[in-house]
């Protein structure tokens, strides 16, 4: 019965709405409402029903826009969403470029050149983690069940998902660069540069999605999907060519940064904004960015069918 | 067959040892609201899900509207709607937004998701929340823009899983004025319920679901009857008249007759209710006063209790004591 004082909004009809029959629930959403709208109508929900237009079916990009149009109302009434995108990237450029700037490349207006574009792959990529933890919560707490239920290309809720977190990428890429920017990063290949990197990022950023999509789908907790996703991104992040020059390693240790899909990304990054030829490592990073879609999004839509 | 909405054969779903969907058949005609009754736990959540293709079952078929669920997933989901237990909106999105999220996932344009976002906004009474947030509704408004979102585009099946589960009496009752509303239309509505007088006010027919099987079915009165037609309760003035009214009773009802906890109290459970007539013209003749009588349909909780040797879930009975 406690719910019931909170849940005066369909006033009966013949009851005046007056303010001392309804004290409490005037705080609610009384005041501007005239009683007799406040109920469910029998004839309205009928003649609702009653209307049977069926539009055509719509097409897989359309409901994938469409879902990562829900993605951005959930930013426009959930803005705290954005503080690990804006945040993160600011803190990790600063401590990063001071930290180590001194002692890798004698000086932090040296280091930044080398870093900004690693810095800003770094940024973006972790916080894709983000992905599976949100869309666990989804799942958790039941609105997936609906998107599933829906008639369409099955994957677009993922797909619409991905998309809409691409706005928050690109927000976190565009803040760490510029706080580069004011570090004193200075990239020769101007904003055309940094922009073709970003896109190039952007793309691997999507690709990598679906291993947290997957992860999500397998794994009943955000805590767990965190933890995890930690321990993918970490040797993948830190074992890569986006602090140090690899030939500075240990050879072992070079073997790996060699083939971490990562360090061509990276690699790649550099190059264009650098405004010199990415060569073969734009072509490795793509091609990572296939495999990972054509692995961890059937392995997503697989799951798919029946998560946890 | 094809004329069944839903029809199927020895559904089974397992979750490690939990069987819990454990061979189900089910053959469901159109048209009305076909109540499937069962405890928490029981496996109701489970064969909806089944059925609305959202899971996979382990084992045994379905048709949906005539479509296989596995086969046919696509054919099926564009036929139904689900409205969940568990609210199956966005809550961080308003309920206009949400409508219209679904509108346009069916293939509206924005105009037309707009209006008909409205147009259900207006039925549903939910005109003045519109801009709000679904997560600062209050449940009875949840449970509404949770059933317009499932009529978006009208479905000729709608799936509604406990739908009145956690609602004061009067935003349940409008859910049921709902449900009514849509049954008139036509449209094949299939709930769940733990509430027996749900299922009574509401459901056709009723299939009584425990531990993932079917344990009876029928309308509402099949049900009943399926116990015995009633129960008889006497009262004698005195209560040394008991024993004596106890022998008659017995031989005009030709059943046996409990002594109730009550020293003037007798209780017989009733097949033929044109004896109680003449029983108590018996008691009367003979010269036993009675203080009180009645003749009750058994209700559902004594079906339950026969069917299943245990009474039904506490939170049914808690939820009847509150209303
Ligand atoms: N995803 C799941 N994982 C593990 N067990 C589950 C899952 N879903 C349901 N169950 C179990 O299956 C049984 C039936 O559950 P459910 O269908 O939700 O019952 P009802 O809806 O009748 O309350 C319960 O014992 C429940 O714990
Ligand atoms: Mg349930």
């Amino acid at each position: 019965m406690s719910t019931y004082t909170g849940n005066q909004e369909g006033e009966p009809i013949n009851e005046p709405a007056g303010p001392a029959t309804t004290a409490v629930s005037t705080a609610v959403d009384m005041s501007a409402a005239p009683s007799t709208e406040a109920a469910p109508q029998a004839d309205a929900i009928a003649q609702a029903l009653a209307n049977t237009e069926r539009p055509p079916r719509p097409s897989a990009l359309s409901t994938s826009v469409t879902f990562g149009w829900r993605a951005l109302l959930k930013i426009k009434h959930v803005p705290e969403q954005l503080f690990d995108v804006t945040v993160f990237p600011v803190v990790m450029t600063l401590l990063f470029t001071y930290l180590f700037g001194g002692a890798i490349a004698g000086s932090v207006d040296g280091y930044i050149a080398y870093l900004a574009p690693g810095i800003l792959v770094q940024s973006v990529l972790m916080i894709t983690m983000y992905t599976g933890t949100t869309l666990r919560t989804d799942i958790d707490k039941g609105v997936f069940d609906r998107f599933r239920s829906l008639p369409i290309w099955r994957p677009s809720a993922l797909v619409g998902m991905l998309l809409g977190d691409a706005v928050r990428f690109t927000v976190a890429s565009v803040i760490t660069a510029v706080v580069c920017w004011f570090i004193g990063w200075r990239p020769a290949g101007g904003i055309a540069g940094v922009a073709a990197g970003v896109l190039l990022l952007l793309i691997f950023a999507f690709a990598l999605g679906w291993v947290w999509t997957f992860l999500s789908l397998i794994l009943r907790t955000a805590g767990s999907i965190m933890g995890v996703a930690m321990m993918v991104m970490m040797p993948l992040v830190f074992a890569s060519n986006i602090f140090v020059d690899p030939s500075t390693m240990p050879g072992w240790l070079q073997a790996w940064v060699n083939v971490n899909p990562v360090s061509h990304l990276v690699t790649a990054v550099r190059a264009l904004m650098d405004g010199v030829s990415p060569g073969s490592d734009l072509t490795l990073s793509l091609m990572w960015a296939v495999i990972l879609v054509a692995v961890f999004g059937s392995l997503t839509m697989w799951k798919y069918r029946d998560p946890k | 067959m094809a004329d069944l909405a839903i029809e199927t054969h020895g559904l089974v779903k397992t979750y490690g040892d939990t069987r819990a969907v454990d061979g189900v058949d089910l053959a469901i005609t159109r048209g009305g609201v076909h109540g499937f009754l069962g405890p928490n736990g029981a496996g109701k959540t489970t064969t909806i899900r089944m059925l609305a293709t959202l899971i996979r079952a382990d084992a045994g078929t379905g048709t949906v509207l005539g479509y296989d669920i596995s086969s046919q997933a696509d054919e099926v989901r564009s036929r139904v709607s689900l409205t969940g237990q568990f609210a199956s909106v966005d809550e961080d999105l308003t309920g206009s937004e949400n409508l219209r999220l679904i509108a346009k996932l069916y293939g509206h344009s924005g105009k037309a998701a707009v209006r008909r976002a409205n147009e259900l906004l207006d039925a549903f009474g939910l005109s003045d929340a519109a801009d709000r947030q679904v997560k600062k509704y209050s449940g009875g408004m949840r449970r509404r823009i949770d059933i317009a979102a499932s009529i978006v585009v009208t479905p000729e099946l709608l799936f509604l899983d406990e739908p009145t589960t956690g609602l004061d009496p009067r935003s349940r009752n409008e859910v049921w004025d709902i449900i009514r509303a849509m049954v008139d239309f036509g449209t094949t509505v299939m709930l769940t319920t733990q509430y027996l007088d749900e299922a009574d006010q509401l459901a056709d027919r009723i299939s009584v679901i425990d531990s993932g099987k079917v344990i009876a079915e029928g309308s509402a009165t099949e049900l009943k009857a399926s116990v015995g037609a009633g129960a008889l309760h006497v009262r004698v003035m005195h209560r040394d008249e008991r024993e004596n009214a106890r022998d008659i009773l017995v031989r005009e009802l030709g059943v046996d007759v409990e002594r109730s906890a009550d020293p003037q109290g007798l209780t017989a459970a009733i097949d033929d209710r044109g004896r109680v007539t003449r029983a108590l013209s018996a008691l009367d003749s003979e010269g036993v006063g009675l203080a009180q009588f009645s003749l009750g349909q058994p209700t559902l909780d004594e079906v339950f209790l026969a069917l299943t040797g245990k009474p039904v879930a506490e939170a049914a009975v808690n939820e009847e004591e509150a209303a």
